[in-house]
């Protein structure tokens, strides 16, 4: 069990942010964060962000935003792993507190999408893969899903309709959260026709690219329990990596990064898997969140998508997933998207989930993965008692 | 331009000049001086012989910049012969015809472009095993 604990959080909706700049987006999650947290006192400030640089032809976030937000002086960085960012600014928070050397912290994912359109974002992203040997044969982010996705389905004797119970499950979810990107049902009927977007990953499979940004404020427990009446304990907190390309892996189809920062979370709060109450994972792909409910212990290699098509992913089921509407539905904005994670479990932990509430969840876990399985970040929250 | 940066890598791009373990036999592709399986030093070149079977494969519709003009085409993981995964586009066959087990070998193709007048990236890709005469 770590010594930190967040009292502060604040998103924002993610949507296509025509009239929102990056340093804005990063404000309007921060601001609301602070409010929450009752404090501007900032130490160190870590911004989880993946793309500004090609995107927005902006780096150096950390100052931009210490300026931005009236934080001046703080300590501040960037912290980059791909669609991992959000989730590894957070862990450097938690190391930062619990060293001692940092008392409060700020963590801040932002990622701004649509200031480039067509073929550039899509080239932003892929820079997550192996430039040498991936991305110069023109294989895309999305297309890493889609290998990942036939050969799934190749190795388990599955069909693309075993996946719809992912997408039907955030969509279920999204509805009822005002800040998803989007909020319409999905019947399963309708998943297997979508449009291809990289065969056999389709229009439903995939989760939406958007803008937004989510901010996370933590601080030694002592200290938490007197300045907000819920602090939300970091229980559990760990990175793992595995190789970069897809095709280095030792096992295609599992997980290694995510099966190893679960284990090393888990024996850090001292629990198992069937401690968990609900699971924020990494739902890109309909085959990413069955791959990750899989390294996570929950399902058997090759079984993952059966926990969709049981309903066990509902928020009534055995483990919860996607319970604000996930990637898919909530939206994926790249580096920003591990700090969304963080926001919705300690929501649910609060009991401050509104519609998406599941009864009486007291530990959730949240999972934020880079490149598809190379790098893994899992944080394990608990109720404070 | 990014001229080094591919010139580099002319012997991978070109020929699969990989790596071979020196303790335990395993052949590395790309190259990476430390061996995947038992971690140690792998450094002497091996050339695979260009030729695998399609591990898995999927057709890219949303092309990023400099591959627009080929949208859409179809990227495998190629399994070579002596063990690895290859990540590569597969050439001359039809859509229809590729799966899963395919025999393929490696030929020297146009990768990207950089606009009209940028340099041209060339590399391997993949097509149909010719299949040897018995
Ligand atoms: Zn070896």
């Amino acid at each position: 069990m770590s010594d930190v604990s967040i009292i502060g959080i604040g998103q924002t909706k993610v949507q296509e942010s025509w009239d929102t700049s990056l340093r804005h987006l990063a404000w309007y999650a921060i601001e609301e964060a602070l409010d929450d947290a009752h404090t501007n006192q900032i130490d160190a400030i870590y911004v989880g962000n993946m793309m500004a640089g090609q995107l927005s032809h902006q780096s150096h976030l950390g100052a931009l935003v210490a300026d931005f937000a009236g934080l001046r002086g703080a300590e501040a960085m960037t912290i980059e792993a791909a669609d991992a960012s959000g989730g590894a600014a957070m862990r450097q928070a938690v190391l930062a507190v619990q060293s001692g050397l940092v008392k409060t912290a700020l963590v801040v994912g932002v990622e701004k999408m649509t200031d480039q359109t067509g073929n550039l974002v899509t080239s932003a992203m892929s820079t997550g893969l192996d430039a040498d040997y991936e991305a110069v044969h023109g294989l895309t982010n999305t297309g890493v899903g889609a290998l990942l996705m036939r050969r799934y389905m190749h190795q388990y004797g599955v069909g693309v309709a075993d996946f719809a119970g992912f997408s039907v499950n955030a969509h279920a979810n999204g509805a009822d959260n005002p800040l998803a990107m989007f909020r319409n049902r999905l019947k399963a009927e309708r998943f297997a026709a979508a449009p291809l977007v990289a065969d056999p990953v389709n229009l439903f499979d995939m989760a939406p690219g958007g803008d937004g940004s989510a901010a996370v404020i933590v601080t030694r427990n002592e200290r938490a329990m007197d300045m907000v009446p819920r602090p939300v304990r970091i229980a559990g907190s760990a990175i793992a990596t595995d190789t970069l390309a897809l095709h280095d892996r030792e096992n295609l189809l599992w997980l290694k990064a995510a099966e190893t920062s679960v284990q090393r979370a888990l024996a850090a709060a001292g629990l198992t898997a069937d401690d968990i109450d609900l699971f924020e994972l990494h739902d890109s792909f309909t085959v990413m969140a069955a791959l990750s409910l899989e390294a996570a212990g929950f399902a058997a290699k090759g079984e993952g998508w059966q926990l969709a098509r049981d309903g066990q992913i509902h928020r009534d089921g055995r483990i919860p997933i996607s319970t604000f509407g996930g990637l898919k539905a909530r939206g994926n904005p790249g580096g920003a998207t591990g700090v969304y994670q963080i926001v919705e479990v300690a929501r649910q932990l609060r009991g401050s989930a509104g519609d998406c509430q599941i009864e009486g969840a007291k530990i959730g876990m949240a999972q934020n993965v880079g490149s598809n399985g190379a790098s893994a970040v899992t944080h394990i929250l608990r109720v404070n008692e | 331009m990014e001229v080094s940066r591919h010139w580099r890598l002319n012997e991978q791009r070109y020929r699969l000049v990989g790596e071979t373990c020196d303790s335990c036999g395993t052949k590395l592709f790309p190259p990476r001086d430390v061996c995947l399986e038992c971690a140690a030093p792998a450094k002497e070149l091996y050339t695979f012989t260009g030729t695998g079977e399609v591990f898995s494969y999927t057709t890219i519709y949303d092309a990023p910049a400099g591959f627009e003009q080929n949208a859409p085409y179809t990227v495998a993981l190629v399994k070579l012969e002596e063990g690895p995964l290859v990540t590569a586009q597969l050439t001359d066959m039809a859509k229809d015809e590729i799966h899963i087990g395919m025999p393929v070998e490696m030929v020297t193709r146009k990768l990207s472009t950089d606009g009209p007048e940028g340099m041209i990236v060339y590399g391997y890709k993949f097509r149909p095993a010719v299949v040897a005469a018995l």
